[in-house]
Order: C-alpha cells, then sequence, then structure tokens
C-alpha cells in the first residue's frame, strides 16, 4: 500500500452484522505520519489537570503531538501552553520536567522569557536592526487551549470547534467524575507512572474499555479479588461479567463504559480488601454525596464503575480508582503511555491511602492487571504482522442486538473505529 | 550470627543478598517469601519521585505482605500472561553498604542491575538501588522492608514490572 492508494480502513455491514477492521491500521509505518496530521492536528488532545500547576510561575513540560510544551501558570495565575521553543534558532527553553520558575532562560544564547513568555532579554541586542522588536518574539503559544472542569486540552487547528462541542456526550462523564468532589475541586495525585508498549497506539483505546477481555486475561487479578472475600455473583443471563454492565457511544468518537459496581469504589462503595477499618468513613463519603447530590445522582457516582475513552487518546477510568491516562504514539508500532491517579482535592490522608492501593492493584506497570494488558497488546501487535495474509480483525461483537449493548460488547470500539477512519478519510471537517 | 546488630558484618549481608537474588532469579517464590518478616512492605516508588511516600504518592507498586503473598500466588500461576513464560533474570548486586544499625535491625543500601530476558528482542536492563531494613532472626535475617529504586527517568522502554525487580 502506498499512502496515495485509497484504503478501506473498515468494513461496516449493518445488513450482514458484521465490523471489520483492516489490520493494516495497526501496522503500517505510513499511517504514523498521517494520522499526526489527520487527527492529533486536529483533535482536542489532553495536555493536563489544572491541580498540577496551582502558583504563579508553576510549570509541567509535556510532549504532546510531538511537541515540546510548556503548562504552565503565568504571572496571573492563569493556565497557558507555551511551545517550549526558543523563538532565535530553536532550543528546547525549559529543561526540568516540572517546577516554579521566575523566568524561563534558554541556555544556549541565553535569551529569557518572562512566565508570561514575554522575551525580557536578548545578550548582544545592539546587533539587531531596527526591524527586530523583543515584542515580536514571545514564547510561541499553542493556537487553543481550553479546559473543562480542571481537565485541561490542546489543538493545534485554527479551525478548533469550541472544547465543550467536541467533547459531546463525553461531558456527562466527566462531570460524575468531578463531582466526587465536595468542592468540585479534583486533585492530581504525587507520581506519575509512565511506560512503553510495543503496539500500535489504538490497540490501547480498545483495551481501555473493552471488558471482553477481563475474564480470560485478568483471571488472576479477579482471583485476588475473589482471594479478599470480594463478592463476585454468577454473571446473569447473557452475561460474562459478575455484574451487568454497557457501552455507550457518546458521539464524536467519545465512548465508555457504564457498569454495576462489584470491585469497590473510593468514592464510595467498601469491599473487604478496604479493610473493616474503612467502613465508616466510606459510609460518611457516601452520606456527604448523598446530602450534597440526593440519593439518585449519589448512587449513579457510586454504585457505577465506567471507563471513558475520549477520542482519539484520553482514558478516565473510574472505578476502584480514577485514572488518568494519555498515550501518544511513537512509531505505528510503539507508544508511550502516562498515567495519574486523581481523587477529590480534600481527601483525608485515609482515604487517599485506600485510593492509591486500590488503583495499584489493578493498574499500572506494576499492578496485578495492566501488565497483562501490555502483554495482551503486545501479542496482538506481534501477531498483526500476517496481515497481509490475515487480512482483517473482527469488531461485530454485539451487531445482532438491537437496543442495549454491553460492555462485553464491541459498539463501544467500533464507535472510536468509525471516527477514525472518517478522519483519516478526510470525511471531518 | 548473634542477636546484636553491632556485630553483623558487611559480608553476611552480602551473603543475604546473593541468597535473596539467586531465589529471585530462579523463580523459587515460596522460599523467597520464606525471607520476608510477617508486617514485610515491598515497594518500587514512581521514577519521577523516588523519595515519596506510597500514603500520598502513586507508586509502581507499593505491596503489604497481603499484597505479597498475592503477588507471588499470580506469578506462581500460569495466568499471570506477562509472566508466562517466565522472564529470565540475572541480577548483579555491589556497593553494599550497612547504613545504620539499631538493637536487632540493620538499614542496608546496594546497588543493583537487573538484566530481563523475555523473548529475543526483549533485552531490559533494570538499574539503581536497594534499600532494606533487615530484622536479625535467629542465624540469619528477615525483610521487614525493601525498597527498590530505578534510576531511569521513567520506566519507559523498561515496560512493566511484572516480575518480582
Amino acid at each position: 500500500m502506498s499512502q496515495t492508494e485509497p484504503q478501506t480502513y473498515i468494513i461496516d455491514n449493518e445488513t450482514d452484522q458484521t465490523f471489520k477492521l483492516n489490520r493494516s491500521a495497526l501496522v503500517e509505518p505510513t499511517l504514523f505520519e498521517l494520522e499526526q496530521r489527520r487527527i492529533f492536528d486536529v483533535c482536542w488532545i489532553y495536555l493536563g489537570h489544572e491541580s498540577e500547576i496551582t502558583e504563579p510561575g508553576d510549570f509541567k513540560t509535556r510532549n504532546v503531538c510531538g511537541r515540546p510544551i510548556i503548562f504552565a501558570r503565568d504571572s496571573a495565575g492563569d493556565l497557558r501552553a507555551f511551545l517550549n521553543s526558543c523563538r532565535h534558532r530553536g532550543t528546547v527553553v525549559c529543561r526540568l520536567s516540572q517546577g516554579n520558575a521566575d523566568s524561563y532562560s534558554c541556555f544556549y544564547h541565553g535569551w529569557v522569557y518572562d512566565r508570561d513568555g514575554a522575551l525580557k532579554t536578548v545578550p548582544g541586542a545592539e546587533s539587531y536592526g531596527p526591524a527586530f522588536d523583543k515584542a515580536d518574539f514571545g514564547l510561541g503559544e499553542v493556537p487553543n487551549f481550553a479546559s473543562y472542569r480542571g481537565f485541561c486540552f490542546v489543538n493545534f487547528s485554527a479551525g478548533a470547534e469550541p472544547l465543550e462541542d467536541y467533547l459531546a456526550g463525553a461531558t456527562e462523564y466527566i462531570d460524575l467524575v468531578v463531582d466526587q468532589s465536595p468542592s468540585g475541586k479534583m486533585q492530581v495525585v504525587e507520581g506519575t507512572q509512565e511506560y512503553d508498549i510495543a503496539a500500535n497506539w489504538k490497540l490501547l483505546v480498545e483495551n481501555s474499555f473493552d471488558d471482553y477481555h477481563l475474564l480470560s486475561t485478568h483471571s488472576t487479578w479477579l482471583g485476588y479479588l475473589k482471594d479478599a472475600g470480594v463478592e463476585m455473583k454468577p454473571p446473569e443471563k447473557g452475561h460474562l461479567l459478575p455484574s451487568h454492565g454497557i457501552c455507550r457511544n457518546l458521539g464524536n468518537g467519545h465512548a465508555t463504559t457504564d457498569n454495576v459496581n462489584f470491585r469497590g469504589r473510593p468514592v464510595a462503595r467498601w469491599i473487604p480488601i478496604y479493610g473493616e477499618d474503612a467502613k465508616q468513613e466510606i459510609d460518611e463519603i457516601r452520606a456527604e454525596l448523598v446530602t450534597r447530590l440526593g440519593e439518585s445522582r449519589a448512587t449513579r457516582i457510586a454504585d457505577t464503575n465506567r471507563n471513558l475513552v475520549i477520542f482519539p487518546n484520553l482514558v478516565l477510568n473510574d472505578g476502584s480508582s480514577i485514572t488518568i491516562r494519555t498515550f501518544h504514539p511513537l512509531s505505528a508500532g510503539r507508544m508511550q503511555v502516562t498515567a495519574w491517579a486523581l481523587g477529590p482535592a480534600e481527601e483525608s490522608p485515609s482515604a487517599l491511602a485506600r485510593r492509591l492501593d486500590s488503583f495499584l492493584t489493578f493498574y499500572g506497570p506494576g499492578g496485578f492487571a495492566t501488565p497483562d494488558d501490555v502483554e495482551a497488546l503486545e501479542m496482538v501487535q506481534a501477531g498483526l504482522q500476517s496481515w497481509r495474509e490475515v487480512t482483517w480483525s473482527d469488531l461485530s461483537r454485539g451487531m445482532n442486538k438491537d437496543g442495549e449493548q454491553l460492555n462485553t460488547d464491541e459498539l463501544h470500539l467500533r464507535t472510536f473505529w468509525r471516527r477514525w477512519s472518517q478522519y483519516m478519510e478526510g470525511a471531518t471537517s | 550470627m548473634s542477636g546484636d546488630a553491632a556485630s553483623i558484618t558487611r559480608s553476611q549481608v552480602e551473603d543475604f543478598l546473593y541468597s535473596e537474588a539467586a531465589l529471585l532469579d530462579e523463580w523459587r517464590m515460596d522460599e523467597w517469601l520464606q525471607l520476608l518478616t510477617d508486617d514485610a512492605r515491598y515497594e518500587v516508588p514512581p521514577n519521577n519521585v523516588p523519595g515519596g511516600s506510597a500514603s500520598d504518592t502513586l507508586f509502581t507498586i507499593a505491596d503489604d505482605m497481603a499484597r505479597i503473598r498475592a503477588r507471588v500466588k499470580r506469578l506462581n500461576s500460569d495466568r499471570a500472561h506477562a509472566e508466562f513464560p517466565h522472564s529470565r533474570t540475572r541480577r548483579m548486586i555491589s556497593n553494599v553498604r550497612i547504613t545504620n544499625r539499631a538493637a536487632d535491625t540493620l538499614s542496608v543500601s546496594a546497588n543493583f542491575i537487573c538484566h530481563r530476558f523475555r523473548r529475543a528482542e526483549r533485552i531490559r536492563q533494570y538499574v539503581g538501588a536497594m534499600n532494606y531494613t533487615l530484622v536479625i532472626d535467629g542465624d540469619g535475617f528477615k525483610i521487614a522492608r525493601r525498597v527498590v529504586l530505578i534510576d531511569a527517568h521513567e520506566l519507559g522502554s523498561l515496560g512493566s514490572v511484572s516480575f518480582i525487580l
């Protein structure tokens, strides 16, 4: 296949109730660059959370869509997304991963920018002609920067639609996360998990909300819960898992699972793993929810788990803990994953410790489940190398059903792939 | 060995650490468990906050004894897919120092390289320091605390820590 050749990535056949994905979409090296231009340069992409930087001058440096970015608070305390590249000849200006800056100083030739990105110092400025004006050489900024309830996104496209329009139905599920905080303030916990997976980034999209793999891939984790006394009901008819769960298309390529909780929630559903000591505090957290939001909303938040994918590469796992996970392709066959834990800003030390414990039993590079997901994705990527002979993957689960689609069906995966295909074929504006 | 931390020599500590490394390299997990106290902790701090506390910082691994046992049970099964077949590991331990002595406990620090061979194309080197709290126990030691610090700025190409590091 060459880049100019027309390519059908998906066969979406409602009549036959089949959905097929051309495996080249996960393998072809040329797609890496095309995806950068057609998806990552036009979609709203997650940059960071407002709680990560709080004081004027606070910053974190990130690589987003291949660009080095300074996610910062300026002198007024406002959030900014500077392009971390000296306006002189391009050097990365800020080389620390985080800190508080009085100014951003490029070590190469000594140009200095203030907290607001304005160029303040140019050594030997007398060697420039009259057309040179420092005011023209402030740090570049990402063309579009916006946040929704603390989650900050960037967009490199001149024609970007408003963030809230882009998020579409995903805002309902972000609200379910943020409403867990009595003050509406969530806090990213210290400690970042950053690891590579030798697989195409879209396989992690699939995996992040694919509940079909849970029984087979994560049997040791389910065994751990069972050993610890967590109740595992036999699946209802037509189900595979101990609780009822569905998936939902949220528009614009976003989708989520929405499952009755059985695995515990720091806000707020006790399971034996938390220990008897924790019962009272979890009851109190739940009572606060009910008082503030009413019984129905409290139940909605505290008795369901949601794994949300915001197109293309942001995952919010809201269940036994809250994970923010984002990932960027390094090549067609490799991605870089970054994950954080999120919790209510006012969480007590004991509740925070419980949240982190709960996170680590499942999630992350040392958890009881994530390493097996990584292995699964890497084994898929290895298996896909025969794509010229075995060309099509199947994502048809649930297409034979009217109405509700289960979390173990594949509607949510199809939702992602349909949107991906539209972007790649230039069918979105 | 007496029960007195003051008389313990570095070579006694080294012998213990080498034996532990051999058990882990040979995947003799149940025997390794016997080296731990009943309230032992095993921690791998996040690469970006190596000095953090697991109670308020997201670690890579922060196991109490119940979770260490669960981890071993998982690794002993053939359903821990990330470790099936098992990684081959080879640990090199050096720069062993006794950094503190209390009545019957020692603080010990050592450098390590753990070479991990997963499949032909994947050779990974975990490099860092291990900080132990060892309790003198009869003729040997028990591990009360085992903190593994990885020097890499991020896990990156090291990927998962799916084995006992």
